[in-house]
């Protein structure tokens, strides 16, 4: 079993997106977060004292753990903003903004 | 109720001022207890960016203050400089048209004849100062004097090496005095506590605990709010500000006035001052004055309007109707110290204060005239507005 | 209505069903909150409701409102993230942010609100919650119903509180493997509750099914268990799970490690009172006070849901209905008559009268802050250590305020609304909701912009004070990044 069979989906053509230079690819709907999760990724931050890598904690806007960097835009959260065909998606480092 | 307590001196007031009036007296050799009735810092103190600044002063007496705060400060910062965050990161006044600039450069001259160093600098020179200034200023003046702490951290690090016992959530409710009229200790609502001495550092609240003591002191609260960004590389370097601010510090007036103060921090987010306004204790949320905060600041650093805001708070500046705190003896209550009223400076009047205070406590000659912070230079008005009556 | 779960819903369907206009705005691209989260259209799904419980009630709510939408009698503003309201010459104004980007400012005026703000997930610490792979247990669970994916294939759901049951069935009937549900509740209080819990037949019938799912996929129920460590390198491997002796302590020698890639972690839910604490409104503790109409002290602003105390979808519904039916009678100068909603006070007294009973029964480790070493990360956004937390209080703190003062626990990203509960539980601090006058980030550019003053013609918004329609004023996004 998997979700889309659980819910019969019939999910629209993926697209393409990358992360961190590497391509993976997403399906119309996905936030960012559900396209890295399908992808196998789970952490796409570090924090900015200890370096730690981050993902997604809440899903659902609140924690901002999961703040990540898409097309060069800082600090976005990947559980709420909506993955677009061509996104640059990168890790993000510390507070994300170049010093 | 608890056992007495007995100690030289009790300062009434955890905030900034108390802990340094508590850290300058265990100095002196005096044996002090801080009653607070909230917990320490949780005046206006918590609500302050830490700024220690001479440049925000006219020559007189409250520059003098300031100019030995800040030497006490540097003092302080060689042994607890990390652990309160103390920044010597120097204060930068810009104008925005020649007319403001030439105000602002007749105010600097006389602050270099009163000792501080202030370095003008030219349009063309401020990029490299401060390189996301928006362009087209008249001019500026560096202030490398001006410095900062995380006042919470600076009170509470004071207190804790002051050695001075602390008492927090304790509210004083009377001051005691003795057949005589002088002052014999504090009554709290878990016990009193007996000193020959007490301290009113009440801050904003310090009318209130002149009142316990049988005499007028007309502190006023000035609201302020702060507004706090997202953090952020190091993209505003000093303590930035637009020359009306001085002038708007030196007002009367009652309605909101707004002239930014931007800097950034060493924890990275950037703090926006200041709005000025007399409203009484009015907690409420102002957005009319958070907007003007924003507008200033984003008229200052362009680059702020894409930053966002993650926090914004208030705070009370203890204020009295000619701009200067007080400090010292009270003629009218033998025993009765006050070391309040310092508006929006008291972080950085701090150590001066404290110090100022311990010695004539220690019935020692004090480093400046105090002639000038007599706490009953006021008129005794039986009329006057008190501070919760004067809510709009 | 400010939120589009089953409160805001509520809200808003009985009051358009008595003449007023009403705007509903809400941060989800479709309706339906937390509860009624469902795939995105482009999935396709053509069983959605293999993921939900109570689907005809959801079908019903969506018709309906479907309906006065087309009627023009429901607004219904998507992807509207608010961040304030306040009251403007007596009128409750909401500001908030459209898009996913957050930066484009909209503000609605309005002669009354309802704050249908819901809930979040309230996480105690412990060793190793912040590894990639720890979830909140709501987070595994919207991520699934919304985005149809799982973190891990092999999960572990913990904590305490109704909350697990659904998200432990709905991760293996989505074909993750899961290999513990871990519950700090103590079985014999369910039973010593029996009787009031025998007054509530359909919520026994909804616990006997989930015990049935959790059976049928082999899920082992560890109760009065505790996780009291996450353990791996980059990502979650395993995690310790132990059992509790009589005084919520973990009994030593009972600590066993289950292999897993993700841990579904919940300790109950707390409601959003940011909006209503800034309004005003007096608060209880961390829930909204209101009256027997959902009215909050505050004049013209009512509140329902989750918002005025965690109770669940039928209390929420019940709280919205009741809301909506006031408003309608108060907006016409109307005393509300009591009679006509009573069916739906008796479902609010049920469904409160089982709430409590859930927090009687749910709790977590009477000492769980003893598992909370000196080097475990307390405030997540800033990485404040239990230790640096507990030091506070020698300084001097004795409330959260201070101790974020002192330490930077809750000054960062999600202003202490992830850590509050720890921070509290480990200083002996009162759990109080902190002041946070910005509901979400707001973009400087976009507050240095006054939509009252604009410095472009624009149109302005509109009052109908015949009946109560707020308007959008739509301001221009000033929120251009660098």
């Amino acid at each position: 079993m998997n979700p889309y069979r659980l819910v019969r989906a019939r999910p629209e053509p993926a697209f393409t997106v990358t992360f961190d230079g590497r391509e993976i690819e997403a399906l119309p709907g996905q936030t960012v977060a559900a396209a890295l999760w399908s992808a196998g990724v789970t952490a796409w931050r570090t924090t900015r004292g200890e370096g730690r890598p981050r993902g997604v904690f809440c899903g659902i806007g609140v924690c901002f753990d999961c703040l990540v960097t898409v097309n060069d835009r800082a600090n976005t959260r990947a559980c709420l903003v909506p993955v677009r065909p061509g996104d640059t998606i990168r890790t993000q480092d510390g507070i994300g903004h170049e010093g | 109720m608890a056992k007495p307590l007995t100690c030289d001196v009790v300062i009434v007031g955890a905030g900034m001022t108390g802990a340094a009036c508590a850290f300058y007296a265990a100095r002196a050799g005096l044996d002090a207890v801080l009653v607070d009735r909230g917990p320490v810092a949780g005046g206006t103190t918590g609500a302050g960016e830490g700024n220690l600044l001479v440049s925000d002063k006219e020559p007189g007496p409250e520059l003098e203050l300031a100019l030995l705060s800040g030497r006490l400060w540097a003092e302080l910062a060689e042994s607890l400089g990390p652990s309160v965050e103390y920044e010597a990161k120097g204060g930068v006044v810009v104008a925005a048209t020649p007319d403001e600039l030439t105000a602002l450069s007749s105010l600097a001259a006389g602050q270099r004849d009163a000792g501080v160093r202030a370095e003008p600098v030219a349009a063309d020179e401020l990029p490299d100062l401060e390189p996301h200034l928006a362009p087209g200023l008249a001019g500026a003046v560096h202030y490398p004097q001006d410095a900062q702490v995380m006042p919470t951290l600076a009170a509470a690090q004071l207190v804790r090496a002051s050695g001075a016992e602390l008492l927090t959530g304790r509210p004083v409710l009377e001051v005691l005095r003795t057949a005589g009229g002088a002052v014999r200790g504090v009554r709290t609502d878990r016990g009193d506590v007996y000193a020959p001495a007490v301290v009113n550092a009440a801050g904003t609240w310090g009318g209130e605990v002149a009142a316990l003591a049988g005499v007028s002191l007309p502190v006023l609260p000035r609201r302020g709010f702060v507004l706090v960004t997202e953090p952020l590389p190091r993209m505003v370097r000093h303590k930035v500000y637009a020359a009306d601010y001085v002038a708007d510090v030196a007002s009367d007036s009652a309605a909101l006035q707004t002239s930014p103060v931007v800097e950034g921090t060493a924890a990275g987010p950037v703090l926006i001052g200041a709005t000025r306004e007399r409203v009484g204790f009015d907690r409420s949320f102002s957005l009319p004055a958070v907007r003007a905060l924003a507008a200033g600041a984003t008229r200052l650093f362009p680059f702020l309007a894409g930053v966002r805001a993650i926090r914004s708070y208030l705070g009370f500046r203890p204020y009295l109707p000619d701009h200067l705190p007080a400090i010292g003896p009270d003629p009218r209550v033998p025993g009765l110290f006050h070391a309040c009223g310092h508006e929006g400076a008291g972080i950085g009047l701090a150590t001066g204060t404290g110090r100022l205070t311990a010695q004539v406590l220690a019935e020692r000659t004090p480093d400046l005239d105090l002639t000038p912070f007599r706490p009953d230079r006021f008129p005794a008005t039986h009329d006057e507005p008190r501070p919760a009556e004067e809510a709009q | 209505m400010i939120g589009a779960g089953p409160a805001g819903l509520a809200a808003a369907l009985a009051a358009a069903a008595r003449g007023i206009r009403v705007t509903v705005i809400d941060s989800g691209t479709e309706a339906g909150g937390q509860f009624y989260r469902r795939p995105a259209a482009e999935f396709g799904a053509r069983r959605p409701q293999a993921l939900h419980h109570q689907w005809r009630t959801w079908e019903r709510l969506r018709d309906a409102l479907a309906r006065q939408v087309r009627l023009g009698l429901i607004t219904h503003l998507t992807d509207h993230h608010v961040w304030l309201v306040e009251r403007q010459s007596g009128s409750p104004t909401v500001h908030a942010l459209r898009g996913p980007l957050q930066e484009e400012p909209v503000t609605v005026r309005a002669d009354a609100l309802v704050l249908a703000t819901g809930g979040y997930e309230k996480v105690l610490p412990f060793p190793g919650w912040t590894l990639p792979g720890v979830v909140t247990a709501g987070g595994a669970q919207a991520m699934l119903k919304g985005g149809l994916v799982l973190p891990g294939r092999v999960a572990v759901v913990a904590g305490t509180g109704p909350l697990l049951l659904p998200v432990a069935a709905g991760l293996a009937a989505a074909g993750a493997e899961v290999a513990a549900l871990v519950d700090s509740a103590v079985p014999k209080h369910f039973l010593r509750h029996g009787g009031r819990f025998a007054a509530h037949p359909a919520k026994l019938l909804e616990g006997a099914r989930y015990a049935a799912e959790l059976a049928r996929h082999r899920i082992r129920v560890a109760a009065h268990h505790t996780v009291t460590a996450a353990h791996g390198e980059d990502r979650l491997e395993f995690v310790t799970v132990a059992a509790l002796d009589a005084d919520g302590r973990v009994r030593p020698g009972t600590e066993r490690r289950i292999p897993c890639d993700t841990l579904a972690v919940g300790h109950g839910l707390l409601p959003h009172t940011d909006l209503a604490e800034t309004l005003g409104c007096r608060l209880d503790g961390t829930r909204v006070h209101v009256d027997d109409e959902q009215r909050t002290d505050v004049p013209g602003v009512w509140a329902a849901g989750e918002i005025t105390g965690i109770g669940g979808a039928a209390l929420s519904l019940a709280e919205g209905h009741i809301a909506g039916r006031s408003v309608a009678a108060r907006l016409r100068g109307r005393e509300p008559d009591r009679g006509e909603w009573s069916p739906a006070a008796r479902s609010r007294d049920t469904a409160r009268d089982f709430a409590t009973l859930l927090d009687a029964v749910y709790a977590p480790p009477a000492h769980w802050a003893e598992l909370i070493t000196d080097d475990t990360v307390v405030c997540r956004c800033e990485e404040v250590t239990g230790g640096a937390v507990r030091a506070a209080v020698g300084l001097g703190a004795g409330d959260l305020r201070t101790v974020k003062l002192l330490t930077r626990a809750g000054m960062g990203w999600c202003q202490g609304r992830m850590c509050a509960p720890a921070v509290a539980g480990l200083t002996g601090c009162r759990l109080e909701p902190s002041r946070r006058p910005f509901a979400r980030p707001v973009p400087l550019g976009v507050l240095a912009q006054d939509p009252d003053h604009p410095s472009a013609s624009e149109p302005k918004g509109r009052l109908d004070t015949d009946t109560g329609a707020p308007e959008a004023n739509r301001a221009p996004s000033k929120g251009d990044t660098p």
